[in-house]
């Protein structure tokens, strides 16, 4: 089977699903036995206070829900509210600076007592306790106060309007903790509570019966779960460790797991896996963007330390943006995406790809123009010199270092990028990192994505959950990373544009959705298209794989991907 | 020798405080940082406040003392409390993994069922196959025999174990649907058909695993005979009339090894550290892929205590060889 | 790099021996040809000698023939097989062009085996010598003088309770910029793994020499050459190491094998090559995932790595064989 019916199968597998559903897979709770999920990626714990990574965050998301997740669209869904609250409904004040939150009366936690007002209140003082190092620290930096108003209403005021008032206790990563399970565990104590880090009360539709650190976690159907008829699994093991490869043959091949997580493999390996028949990849799309920023500053050895690549030093070369806009269009990125990702992947331009209200119509770079790039390059003064590589008047040469971390789909895109490169007449060295150090924040590691030792480099980014305004905040004047600020700081470009922080700070300040999307698609053309600082490669899907006998998979890049774990079943055949 | 044992035993308190000391400081000197693996969407503000939370904001000559009070005095007062029910430790703050924020020694006796199970087993295996292969090789030096063991050994320790692996599961697993191909650490061996399931998930990676150790074993087994069944005293020994088994077994055997025995002393600390490849590979997830996990995720407290828990066994190991040559070779004194 | 290099340690040997001490000048020729008569009959040792000569040249001289460059993409004609599939399967995608085929990237797979061969020869003979020397040294100095063996011994549990990753990224930290100014990006990063991977495997040999070494100096013939006044460097040169030799030779070998694929361990980890540097070690790992489709991409590198250590292993065996003189003449 090729990739691409394989897919098209899924969505229409996808696409079936409510129908399926309304076609019996209705029943008791716990029909359907044991499912087994397998991450490549270990758990280290259950709580996503104390972890930011993906796969605890995820892991625990059987277990914790928010108040409201987003559904495979983008959009809010209440959880354990009872509707999302707006400026229209009165959920959310005129002035921008409280919203208030109604609890479902219905809900309850797995051990049976209610869900209460003060658990919501509790989760914001556990995640702000001094000494904690709560990880969506983030999520919590605008608010002033939680207020309990009844048992079953919150009001969370802020310190300043909130255009976005949906960030505490809104998706995976700030689920709604148990007062009572934590009461113990505030700021320095949070490590001292393993057993409640391991084992979360929550009101999701399983409860955690056995974790193993870096393992294993074991869940079994949460008795007193709202809908009486979920899930209909009894029992869920979620097993970690090995690699992405491992992961897809177990589902795909062998047979022996029902659910891969994230299989970030070349399309004809997944493809070649999907051949085996026992399971099919699924894809779906979010807001992650492969791209290859371009250092605004000279990280060459031979500049004294302090001065190596801060704003002290300009880049030779690389400031120049005829210099910047040929490296981009040089570019095919429609084969980067045949290489490297396949349905998984669509080329892109746009550092904020998606949702759709934000998203640019900037599609320009999409074709590669070799001859226009050499054009570019002789305009700005750069000639083949007698090797083959430029250089200008002044003898500067275009010779650059390409950084990236080690991952075999980016090093396959270091070798067709530099290939493009050098026709053109520039000269790429390449350079390959261990993740651990590469995304690193060691200030005393050369090899940090922030300090960027390098002309350009390459890796991903995206926003959770749908609005930008912070992941556009990146590229402010005062985020720039120096010694300093011990190499720590977002705008690793060394981007500095008074212009681009005035517009940022209206966008800060406004709340009509449309005018946000305006100002948002302008930031990001100001980054991408008018300048090539930031040059956008292909945007990620993430692809999973689930067994042709697991149904009800949604896969959903805007929450958990266990987001709805609650509704699967086993098909019978 | 018992002396000499003595004295080596005192000897190795101040050798493993140096050892720690080394590695705690190349653990602090290598590049690298625990929050390397949180999404990038998690602002710089709070990486910081994360690392401070984890104690990464002291200085070194205040975490490393801490370490050593927490190895040498608080766990085992944890231990002592928990066997006899006192309280000794009230509370004190034991060694904590920055990736699970849960007592590391907690986690390596949960990876120790796997690890001696599947590693331990394996070297077993693989050592009481070597020595025979290197005793027949060596004495029936060029034969088919040898020959097949010198070729089958060769391949096998240099077809490295991301490969061999890999084939093993395509063919067993994928192909025949014989074996799992992802090990199950919640298993319990409560009757015979849960031993046979064991069995079956251990025959892979086992398999895997011997391969490297029959082949290294072996070769020094088999060199280390023939230097030995070409002496002298050999001659001798046969030409009193002893018989070839009491002259192969007793005197070459014994005399054979002293490389052999240094070999597998060495090769028992790599059992709880050294089957990284293999554990990842066949999901075993034992002291290996902890280790590579903590590793890759810069978790000082988890790599610094495994590291020192292998040191002290190479430590103990190598000492134990030693007394061994003594005993093997009554010529050799150290007093 | 090939066959002159392996026998240069073996040299004193020559010289050596418990009957040959006393070989006269003019009798070595001979003996050279003793040895070598000696090593012919040796049948595993004579293929080993002839494929590791085979690959050597494969390696160094088949670029100046198969002049592809091995980085050089070409998209259309990726996925290329082998041209002997097309025996079997007439449909398949063979190209005359490319006779071991090409990669997922489009890269002519016999060029990056002859360039990947260069690097991993280099690098396994280069670190297996420099591991084995100093295991050997530190090991006879710590068998030998009991002085030194209590610091040795420690020094070398100290080593081997380091854990290699960390510091390999220590060294590549404190030495790759230094190493790239003064050797240029390709011969620093070589000089560093071959240091990395050098310093961190001798400590086998080390044990294993020392161990010898003890047993050995309690010997009648070593207690002999003592009594007639024989000073320590000659008592180790012309006794102890011919008599160690056996098992320096199995490290060598096994020694060879472990710094080929861990080499392919470092770049994997990010350590070691650039990523457009193939080695058999890396062209192997990265095509372990496509094993199924495209068997002979793991073939290749793993046949080459294989027999290369199985032809080093045989001539080691010849080698000691031809050397002992309790053997040679029977």
């Amino acid at each position: 089977m090729k990739l691409k019916t394989a897919l098209m199968g899924a969505a229409a597998c996808v696409a079936l699903t409510p129908m399926a559903y309304a076609d019996g897979h209705e029943g008791e709770r716990g029909r359907d036995g044991n499912v087994n999920i397998i991450y490549w990626q270990a758990v280290s714990t259950l709580n996503p206070y104390l972890s930011g990574g993906t796969k605890d965050i995820e892991a625990a998301s059987l277990a914790l829900e928010p108040l409201a997740r987003y559904n495979e669209e983008g959009i809010m869904v209440p959880y354990l509210a009872t509707d999302i609250p707006t400026l229209e409904n009165g959920g959310v004040s005129e002035d921008l600076t409280s919203i208030t939150w109604n609890i479902d009366p219905s809900v309850v936690w797995s051990d049976g007592t209610p869900v209460t007002a003060r658990d919501v209140q509790f989760t914001w003082e556990y995640c702000t306790a001094e000494g904690g190092g709560c990880a969506q620290g983030a999520k919590f930096a605008n608010i002033e106060n939680v207020e309990v108003v009844d048992d079953k209403t919150v009001t969370v005021t802020f310190n300043a309007p909130a255009p976005n008032p949906y960030q505490a206790f809104v998706g995976q990563e700030s689920p709604i903790l148990q007062a009572a399970q934590f009461a113990d565990c505030l700021g320095p104590r949070a490590p001292e509570c393993t057993e409640a880090n391991f084992g979360p009360i929550g009101t999701g539709p399983f409860v955690v019966t056995d974790f193993r650190v870096n393992d294993v976690v074991q869940y079994e159907a949460n008795e007193n779960y709202r809908d009486p008829n979920k899930p209909a699994f009894a029992s869920v093991t979620l097993k970690g460790g090995g690699d992405a490869t491992a992961a897809g043959r177990a589902v795909m091949e062998t047979g022996e797991f029902d659910y891969a997580w994230n299989l970030q493999l070349a399309p004809d390996v997944i493809e070649g896996m999907a051949a085996g028949g026992q399971g099919v990849p699924i894809a779906a799309f979010g807001t992650l963007v492969e791209r290859i920023e371009m250092n605004l500053t000279d990280p060459s050895p031979d500049q004294p330390e302090g001065v190596r690549s801060t704003i002290e030093a300009p880049h030779p070369f690389l400031t120049d943006a005829r210099v910047r806009e040929a490296l981009s269009i040089a570019i095919d990125r429609n084969l980067l995406v045949e290489i490297g990702y396949g349905e998984a992947g669509r080329p892109t331009c746009n550092l904020v790809p998606a949702p759709e209200l934000f998203a640019s119509d900037n599609t320009a770079c999409l074709t590669q123009d070799l001859e226009r790039a050499a054009a570019l390059l002789d305009e700005a003064g750069f000639t083949p010199g007698p090797d083959g590589v430029r250089v200008n008047e002044d003898g500067v040469r275009l010779s650059m270092l390409y950084q990236t971390s080690t991952n075999a789909v980016r090093q396959d895109f270091q070798a067709l990028i530099k290939e493009w490169w050098e026709s053109i007449g520039v000269e790429t060295e390449l350079r390959n990192i261990d993740g651990g150090v590469y995304f690193g924040g060691d200030p005393g590691s050369p090899d940090t994505f922030q300090r960027f030792y390098a002309d350009v480099e390459m890796y991903a980014n995206n926003f959770p959950g749908t609005d930008p305004q912070a992941y556009l905040g990146a590229y402010l004047c005062d985020k720039i990373p120096s010694p300093d600020t011990q190499w720590q700081g977002e705008n690793i470009n060394r981007y500095c544009d008074e212009g681009y922080d005035a517009l940022w700070a209206e966008l800060a300040a406004t709340a009509d959705l449309d005018e946000r999307g305006r100002i948002a698609k302008e930031l990001n053309d100001m980054m991408t298209k008018n300048s090539n600082i930031i040059v956008p490669l292909v945007d990620r899907g993430r692809v999973s794989a689930h067994a042709n006998s697991l149904g009800g998979v949604i896969l959903n890049t805007w929450d958990s991907e266990l987001w709805n774990v609650s509704d699967w079943y086993r098909v019978s055949e | 020798m018992l002396t000499y044992t003595l004295r080596r035993l005192l000897m190795s308190i101040p050798t493993l405080l140096f050892i720690a000391f080394v590695i705690f400081m190349l653990l602090e000197l290598a590049p690298g940082d625990p929050m390397a693996n949180m999404p990038l969407s998690i602002p710089p503000e709070v990486r910081q406040q994360m690392r401070e939370a984890l104690g990464l904001g002291e200085p070194w000559y205040v975490r490393f003392p801490l370490w050593l009070n927490q190895f040498f005095i608080v766990e085992p007062q944890y231990w002592i409390d928990n066997a006899f029910g006192t309280n000794f430790a009230d509370g004190a703050q034991r060694i904590i993994s920055f990736q699970s924020r849960s007592p590391v020694f907690d986690v390596i006796a949960q990876r120790l069922p796997q690890t001696l199970w599947v590693v331990a087993m394996s070297y077993v295996v693989g050592v009481l196959i070597a020595l025979p292969i290197g005793i027949i090789s060596a004495y029936r030096q060029y034969s088919v025999f040898d020959q097949a063991g010198t070729f089958i050994s060769m391949i096998g320790f240099s077809v490295p174990p991301f490969f061999s692996g890999v084939l093993l599961i395509v063919i067993f697993s994928v192909q025949l649907r014989w074996l799992p191909s992802i090990y199950d650490t919640t298993h319990v061996v409560n009757d015979w058909d849960s031993f046979v399931f064991q069995l079956r998930q251990m025959i892979m990676p086992v398999m895997v695993l011997a391969l490297q150790t029959t082949a290294q074993v072996s070769r020094y087994m088999r060199a280390s005979m023939l230097d030995n069944l070409g002496m002298d005293y050999v001659r001798t020994a046969r030409a009193k009339g002893m018989s070839e088994s009491v002259v192969v077994m007793k005197h070459v055997l014994r005399n054979s090894m002293i490389p052999v025995v240094t070999v597998i002393a060495l090769g028992v600390p790599s059992i709880f550290g050294g089957a990284i490849i293999t554990e990842q590979i066949f999901k075993v997830n034992g002291l290996g892929q902890l280790l590579i996990i903590a590793l890759q995720g810069s978790d000082i407290p988890m790599v610094m205590t495994i590291t020192f828990l292998l040191a002290v066994l190479i430590v103990m190991m190598n000492l134990i060889a030693d007394v061994l040559y003594g005993i093997l070779d009554p010529r050799i004194r150290y007093d | 790099m090939t066959e002159p290099q392996s026998i240069k340690p073996v040299k004193p040997v020559l010289t050596a021996g418990d009957a040959t001490a006393f070989a006269g000048r003019d009798r070595a020729r001979n003996q050279w040809l003793d040895v070598w008569a000696q090593f012919r009959t040796h049948k595993g040792a004579m293929f080993g000698l002839f494929f590791l000569t085979f690959i050597t040249l494969f390696v160094t001289v088949g670029p100046l023939i198969w002049n592809v460059d091995p980085g050089k993409l070409d998209i259309r004609n990726k996925d290329v097989r082998p041209i002997y599939i097309a025996l079997v399967y007439s449909d398949a995608k063979v190209n005359w062009a490319n006779p071991m085929g090409t990669d997922n990237l489009g890269r002519d797979i016999m060029a990056n085996i002859m360039q990947g061969g260069r690097i991993s020869l280099a690098v396994g003979w280069t670190a297996m010598i420099l591991a084995v020397f100093l295991g050997t040294l530190i090991g006879v100095l710590a068998g030998y003088f009991r002085r030194l063996d209590g610091l040795l011994m420690r020094f070398t549990d100290l080593v081997l309770s380091l854990p290699l990753l960390p510091l390999l990224l220590v060294m590549m930290l404190l030495f790759r910029d230094p190493l790239r100014a003064a050797f240029g990006p390709e011969q620093g990063i070589f000089i560093l793994i071959v240091l990395g991977i050098g310093i961190t495997s001798w400590m086998q040999t080390a044990r294993i020499v020392r161990g010898d070494v003890m047993a050995l100096k309690e010997r009648e013939f070593v207690l002999a050459a003592r009594s007639i006044g024989t000073p320590p460097h000659r008592m180790i040169t012309r006794h102890l190491l011919p008599n160690v030799l056996s098992p320096i030779m199995v490290s060598a070998t096994l020694g060879l094998a472990t710094a080929i694929i861990t080499e392919s361990a470092l770049s994997f980890l990010g350590l070691g090559f650039p990523s457009d540097f193939p080695t058999w070690g890396k062209i192997l790992f990265d095509s372990v995932d496509r094993m199924t489709s495209f068997p002979e991409r793991v073939v290749w590198p793993g046949l080459a790595i294989s027999l290369t250590v199985l032809s080093v292993n045989f001539i080691g065996d010849g080698l000691r064989d031809a050397l002992d003189p309790r053997i040679r003449g029977q």
